[in-house]
């Protein structure tokens, strides 16, 4: 287990490191930030550019200041930002829960959905019950996910006028983004758990459960679904990348005042050092839920463990 | 293929996908008007008004017009992107799989780190710098998807190159490139397939997603992604503008699932629900 657990650790941290320098040789091969900064204004003179570099810190080798991004990253310092002066890491972690609260909501929602409509599927297969969840749920792959959201603004917010369509305004803001993110990744955790759950239906300790006389609902719930959530764990663990792009359009469509808007409103300034520091700690989140699904994968199935 | 015709999830895919298909290949002839000329006196017309029948948008464009042009975008991004992807892929699984040892080592380990990151935050790093535009869009969907092309086809090689007609073609004098491609390459064609199929779909999906962002395809070509954008705007006074462009990729996209879902139950018994 103690392998297993450094093992993982250090599979992370690999990660992390070729995202992060990933992402600032990227940024630094798009020109000059000195330059970007005059644009729109009256041509800089040699020495103001030089001036702002050396404030900057980017007329230093890449090494060097890709090393110091990861110490200061490391002391909670993700840098300056070029457009207010502030702190990245203060700008982020003011966004940080409004984006995490986002897609933590969708996830709760798509579970529930998902593991009971999948068991219902999976219990009467071939049933018309379970040829409506298949019809829908491929109908939920095929949806854009912003148009979803526009739709429910529009049905919603604009119609009925029962949910306020768009921005921040207290936790009921969060229903119409989260039921649009969770709809839709209800549709594949749906499809994924019927299956798992027939694949597991056919082995032999739930037929012998079963012919022991153990009543339905406990060879369901207590036998069976147990073994097919390790498939869906692993899965839920595979979307999180996914979900937080998901989540990155749809505060797009909701002005929902999160990191993608953060982000995005970095790149129209060129404000380099506020998209790097928001990327890294994005990809530090995902990183760490995958860690996590990991671990509890292990903990559900010895066969990891000891693997 | 009677067998085939009688599946729905076959007929109703392949009668989407050849609509669509038809649509961006005929575009100029079965459009009714252009679909970039802005006429005032149509702007936000209703849909079903005077020759606008799915109505126009806030400067007057046809709606009905710019999804049929803009099917043109959403085909060739979906198309062009898995090409590149699979032929990548399958080049570097063949050899990862068929050699072993570094090139190997490295795809894996690649693999890992591309899992990991989400598309859409890659493709937020690399639009911001070289830029949006429908190659980038094409090329980065391709760079970041090879890999698990690669991961299959790496697996199909591994378990291929140990069987007998392998081994027998190779005692035959057979070169490496020609067991490759002809002996091992044939019989991983089925899975890959179907991963393509349905990675057409997702790249529809991811390439109106970042247009709808403003970093995918130039805002003045009409694409569904970037009509969204627009309608979102015009939410509160014109349901239609979002509404059409939206339901002609969720149609599309669908099409491509049906026909990937179908494919799947068709080459790969195992996999059938």
């Amino acid at each position: 287990m103690v392998t297993f657990l450094l093992r993982r650790l250090l599979q992370s941290v690999f990660v992390l490191v070729g995202i992060t320098l990933f992402v600032s040789f990227t940024i630094r091969l798009s020109g000059d930030p000195a330059v970007a900064m005059f644009q729109g204004s009256s041509a800089p003179t040699e020495e103001q550019l030089a001036l702002i570099r050396e404030r900057l810190g980017t007329d230093r080798p890449f090494v060097e200041q890709y090393l110091d991004f990861v110490v200061g990253a490391l002391r909670g310092d993700l840098g300056t930002s070029f457009r207010t002066g502030g702190p990245v890491a203060a700008a982020v972690a003011a966004r940080f829960p409004a984006t995490v609260g986002l897609a933590l909501a969708a996830l709760g929602i798509s579970l529930t959905l998902a593991i009971p409509l999948g068991v219902w599927a999976a219990r009467r297969r071939g049933s018309q019950v379970d040829l409506t969840i298949r019809v829908v749920t491929l109908f939920g792959l095929s949806f854009p996910n912003f148009w979803l959201g526009i739709m429910l603004i529009l049905i919603f917010g604009v119609q009925l006028r029962w949910l306020p369509p768009s921005g921040y305004e207290g936790p009921i803001s969060f229903v119409l983004p989260s039921l649009t993110l969770g709809l839709i990744l209800a549709s594949s955790t749906t499809r994924l758990v019927r299956s798992a759950l027939l694949d597991v239906l056919g082995e032999q300790y739930v037929v012998t459960a079963r012919a022991k006389g153990v009543r339905e609902k406990v060879v369901v719930y207590r036998h069976a679904l147990r073994t097919a959530l390790i498939p869906v764990v692993t899965f839920v663990g595979l979307q999180i990348g996914g979900l937080i792009g998901g989540v990155v359009i749809i505060e797009q469509v909701f002005a929902w005042p999160g990191l993608g808007s953060l982000a995005l409103n970095a790149i129209s300034f060129r404000d380099y050092p506020m998209l790097q520091g928001t990327i890294t700690v994005l990809a530090l989140f995902i990183a760490s839920i995958n860690l996590l699904v990991d671990l509890s994968y292990a903990a559900l199935d010895p066969r990891i463990r000891y693997a | 293929m009677r067998r085939a015709l009688r599946d729905p999830s076959f007929t109703i895919g392949a009668l989407i996908v050849l609509t669509v298909v038809g649509a961006a290949l005929f575009a100029p002839a079965i459009a009714p008007h252009d679909a970039t000329a802005a006429t005032l006196r149509s702007r936000l017309a209703v849909p079903f008004s005077a020759g606008h029948p799915l109505g126009a948008d806030a400067i007057g464009r046809d709606i009905l017009s710019r999804i049929i042009f803009g099917a043109r975008i959403s085909l060739t991004v979906g198309l062009a992107s898995v090409a590149v992807a699979v032929v990548m892929g399958t080049l570097v699984g063949l050899v990862a799989g068929y050699f072993g040892g570094v090139i190997d080592a490295v795809l894996m380990r690649s693999a890992d780190i591309q899992l990991s990151f989400p598309f859409i935050l890659l493709a937020i790093t690399v639009i911001a710098v070289v830029g949006p535009g429908l190659w980038k869009v094409i090329l980065v969907m391709a760079l970041t998807q090879w890999v698990q092309y690669a991961r299959i086809v790496r697996g199909q090689t591994l378990s291929l190159r140990e069987k007998e007609y392998v081994q027998a073609a190779r005692g035959l004098g057979a070169t490496h490139a020609r067991i490759m491609f002809r002996h091992i390459l044939l019989n991983a064609l089925t899975p890959i397939t179907v991963l393509a199929t349905l990675g057409i779909a997702n790249n529809i999906l991811l390439e109106a997603g970042l247009t709808f962002l403003g970093l995918g395809v130039d805002p003045t070509i009409p694409s569904w992604g970037g009509m969204l954008a627009d309608g979102r705007n015009y939410i509160e006074r014109a349901w239609w503008v979002a509404t059409f462009p939206g339901l002609a990729i969720t149609v599309t996209v669908l099409g491509f699932n049906l026909l990937g879902d179908w494919l799947r139950d068709r080459l790969d018994p195992r996999m059938r629900t």
